[in-house]
């Protein structure tokens, strides 16, 4: 009986360590899905929505929050990085770093649940404000990676 | 010396039940955490699923006062599954120990909610359906329904462990958030599948508000955007026979949950019978975990065996 509790102990936690360090691997190197469909759904938003001014436009301590947010509900789709998974597209593409705050405000409260995304409406407004500065900000990310590039 | 066969079919049984939790504990080891936001309520359900993918392991126990009979404490574990964004489905094991007289299982049930609309509305409906098998012993009051009244369980677990139940129960989960107050409503009407039971109904409220709506830039434990605190109120309803609110009962009861970043949740809530055929007083406490991305993990497990 001892041998029997053993084995799937002993086979299993290399197996769950391997899947482990595998899934880091994935997070970073699996394709974005990054189809056009799926920022599609940010054209969707109403002009209304879209209309909708950031309350925390350049605010650095809501850029920090939002950063903190991200990681806790978003990276585990959408990568540490936002630089998009196999679940997920990435969010530094330019439909996203071009698209109104209230755009994404309003995708991020009504989710896109047909395709995998739920609704984050139980984040109350600020936080999902905030995490829609956290999503601009790469955008200066991005343009300070473009320039380093040689 | 051969193994009986009444004998080994029982070591099967706990072979298999073994290896199970064994698949299980593996899956959770390679699973990350996930921060969830999960509110306060303990009966009452809001329109929000569990996220695709992720797996959320729950305990929950009930200490209630009884007349007439030992207090109770009753206590069950919760394996809640994101099967879609639309879809979540959820399995739970019962007990319960009444003091002065004994432990026992109670039973399970099998619990699916779906998401009706695509996006946020002004009122979100979800539909739940749950199966339940249950003996009389169960005590875990996660709903109130018919005319269920706290004499029902001042009888001997010996005695209440006898009456077997297999129930179907349907609610409709109506919920709003707005500018942080999420309300929600459920109505429900069970059905014991056994002949002759009439259908029951009872409804379960709740209204809760975060206590800070803007997140802080520090990773912090004690930060007021963790802490989110609430009310419900949850009751019976009578029967098709008999339908209201007399010969049932009701309660009250304030809730608050701390999420806290490493993923954990724990919830806590005093609850008060608002008449004489109710509990005087229920004391709920719960702590629950998310893991985050445990069906890719299932799958790559099955994938490698």
């Amino acid at each position: 009986m001892t041998a029997w509790f053993a084995a799937p102990l002993g086979l299993g936690l290399p197996v769950a360590l391997a899947n482990n360090s595998q899934k880091r691997e994935t997070r970073t190197l699996a394709q974005p899905r990054n189809d056009e469909s799926v920022y599609g759904e940010i054209a969707k938003a109403p002009a209304e929505a879209r209309a909708k001014r950031n309350p925390f436009e350049n605010d650095a301590k809501a850029i920090a929050a939002g950063s903190k947010l991200f990681e806790q509900h978003c990276a585990e789709c959408h990568g540490n990085m936002a630089e998009g998974s196999k679940k997920a597209p990435s969010l530094r593409e330019d439909e996203v770093q071009r698209a109104e705050p209230g755009a994404l405000f309003w995708v991020l409260t009504n989710g896109v649940v047909r395709r995998g995304m739920p609704v984050w409406s139980k984040l109350p407004e600020p936080q999902r404000w905030q995490i829609v500065s956290f999503l601009k900000s790469l955008r200066n990310d991005i343009s300070m990676h473009s320039a380093s590039l040689p | 010396m051969p193994v009986p066969k009444k004998e080994w079919k029982g070591l099967a049984l706990v072979r298999a039940l073994c290896s199970s939790l064994f698949a299980l504990a593996i899956c959770l080891c390679s699973c990350p955490r996930s921060h969830a936001q999960e509110s306060p309520y303990i009966v009452t359900y809001d329109h929000y699923l569990e996220e695709p993918g992720n797996l959320d392991v729950e305990y929950f126990s009930t200490f209630g006062t009884q007349r007439g009979a030992g207090d109770f404490h009753a206590f069950w574990m919760e394996f809640e599954y994101g099967a879609t964004a639309w879809w979540t489905t959820e399995f739970y094991l019962d007990a319960q120990t009444t003091f002065h007289d004994s432990t026992l299982f109670t039973g399970f049930r099998w619990e699916n909610r779906f998401r009706v609309l695509q996006r946020e509305h002004f009122i979100n409906p979800v539909v739940y359906i749950e199966y339940e098998q249950k003996n009389g012993a169960d005590k875990i009051l996660k709903e109130v329904e018919g005319h269920d009244v706290e004499s029902d369980d001042a009888v001997a677990n010996a005695s209440l462990r006898q009456e077997h139940d297999r129930e179907l129960e349907f609610k409709l989960l109506l919920s709003k958030t707005f500018k942080g107050w999420n309300v929600a409503v459920n109505p429900l009407a069970g059905k014991n599948l056994s002949a002759g039971h009439p259908w029951e109904f009872g409804y379960a409220i709740g209204a809760s508000h975060p206590l800070a709506l803007a997140a802080s830039p520090n990773r912090c434990n004690l930060c007021r955007e963790n802490f989110i605190a609430g009310v419900e109120m949850y009751g019976g309803l009578g029967d098709a026979d008999s339908f209201g609110l007399h010969d049932t009962s009701h309660y009250l009861a304030p809730a608050v949950a701390w999420n806290l970043p490493s993923g954990w949740t724990l919830r806590l809530s005093p609850g008060f019978g608002l008449n004489d055929n109710s509990h005087r007083f229920l004391l709920r406490w719960g702590v629950s975990r998310e893991f985050a991305g445990f069906g890719e993990a299932v799958r790559r497990l099955l994938g490698r065996l």
